[in-house]
């Protein structure tokens, strides 16, 4: 049987980010695989400075000269920012794919209602106590040491 | 009549074509549809079928949202077409495409083939020992109704694969089974009647497992039956960990057998209704 012709439709990384007019979990998803990237590389960076200490006084002197300043200020800012939504967010996925708040399978009955019903209202107090940290973090970061 | 058609309303169907045999990609082409008030979208598609285009193609069976073949794109979410009021999700511009994640074979008819083949790797049907009882039943398995209230939410897929189109893992990862076989999997994995719980539990500790589900939920927001894909992946998990650290129940050490011969009912209970007549003279059975 000759092998038909077929066009490749997979969404690809546009399957992240175009998100249009759905739900808010997918937007979540997106924005922790987004933050656990930034984190992970953040963390790289943080060995390679860190590391210079290793190897003299001065370089590292130099090097933390070197990350001193308002951009890399806010740059540590908004990592806090990225750890302080992916740790929450994190710990509301824990308790996802522990079963904890999808709630036990149910006869469907029109309209249907499905296991984010259930876990919406602990998304949402997830993601005020993630703006409560990183207001507080601000307040720490910007004005408390008086930057 | 004419009052029918004073509630009609012009609706442009932008569909998205691709031939195999010219197309090197695909394009949109737009309709002009009359829609009257209740007009689901496949009704639109067959109306340009029948008036402006003969050859677009896509696929459809029973109209009626039970077969699960006119799956597709319906401004920008997955729905059944069959399914769909045009005047729901639209004001005067609908968008219509195949699903993606799936390669288009023309139009818009997704290769579901690799989904199905997902499906088939996940061993989804009952595995017993006990050949000969399940090939020759002799009684029904015994089950609680907690039992089948486990699974029985997962058994309404129709195997459409909206949820595979709304999964953004599936969007970057082919390896991924993807929301679809994962619910049957799981469907399989809880059904006390199953007995080969150990197995199943080694193929989805690999890479074509769960654990690139992070809840993004949009199957479960877009399964047109209520199936709920991403709970029963969660479940899936819950019962993965806690059979590897030994806590929670202890499923399936043996699937459940028939209910002994002395429980059986013997004698019809009070206020269940007879079976009708046979309406066929000879038959085995009323339904004949």
């Amino acid at each position: 049987m000759p092998e038909i012709k077929q066009y490749p439709n997979k969404l690809g990384l546009k399957g992240w980010v175009v998100g249009g007019k759905w739900g808010p979990e997918r937007y979540l998803y997106t924005l922790h695989r987004v933050t656990g990237l930034g984190i992970l590389l953040y963390f790289v960076m943080h060995i390679f400075v860190t590391a210079t200490r290793s190897i003299s006084q001065e370089l590292w002197e130099r090097t933390m000269a070197g990350v001193s300043g308002t951009f890399f200020l806010v740059g540590e800012y908004l990592v806090f920012v990225a750890f302080a939504f992916h740790a929450l967010n994190g710990l509301r996925l824990a308790l996802i794919e522990l079963g904890v708040l999808t709630g036990p399978a149910e006869e469907p009955i029109y309209p249907y209602k499905s296991s984010l019903n259930v876990q919406r209202p602990y998304m949402v107090v997830m993601m005020i106590l993630a703006a409560a940290v990183v207001l507080a973090g601000g307040y720490d970061f910007f004005i408390a040491t008086g930057h | 009549m004419s009052n029918e058609n004073e509630k009609l309303q012009n609706f442009i169907f932008r569909v998205r074509r691709f031939d195999p045999g010219k197309d090197s990609e695909p394009y949109y082409e737009d309709f002009v549809v009359p829609c009257g008030p209740g007009m689901v979208v496949l009704d639109g598609l067959w109306y340009i079928k029948e008036h402006l285009d003969p050859t677009l193609s896509w696929r459809s069976s029973c109209r009626m949202g039970v077969c699960g073949s006119c799956g597709m794109l319906l401004n920008g979410k997955p729905h059944l077409a069959c399914h769909t009021q045009v005047r729901d999700i639209s004001k005067d511009i609908l968008l219509v495409a195949p699903l993606p994640n799936f390669n288009i074979v023309r139009d818009l008819v997704p290769d579901l083939a690799p989904m199905l083949e997902k499906h088939r790797k996940l061993n989804t049907r009952i595995i017993r020992e006990d050949i000969e009882e399940v090939l020759e039943p002799t009684d029904q398995y015994w089950q609680d109704p907690e039992d089948l209230t486990a699974y029985l939410q997962f058994a309404y897929c129709i195997k459409c694969g909206c949820c595979m189109a709304a999964c953004p893992t599936l969007a970057t990862d082919d390896v991924y089974s993807g929301p679809m076989p994962l619910t049957q999997g799981y469907r399989y994995l809880i059904d006390t009647r199953d007995g080969a719980f150990r197995e199943r539990a080694k193929l989805l500790s690999s890479e074509i497992g769960p654990w690139r589900c992070h809840y993004a939920g949009e199957c479960s927001a877009v399964c047109p039956k209520g199936v709920d894909p991403a709970r029963a992946i969660q479940l899936m998990k819950r019962e993965l960990v806690w059979d590897l650290v030994k806590l929670g129940k202890r499923r399936h050490q043996k699937p459940v057998g028939l209910l002994p011969k002395e429980n059986r009912a013997t004698e019809r209970r009070e206020g269940i209704a007879e079976a009708p007549e046979f309406t066929i003279e000879g038959a085995t059975s009323p339904a004949e």
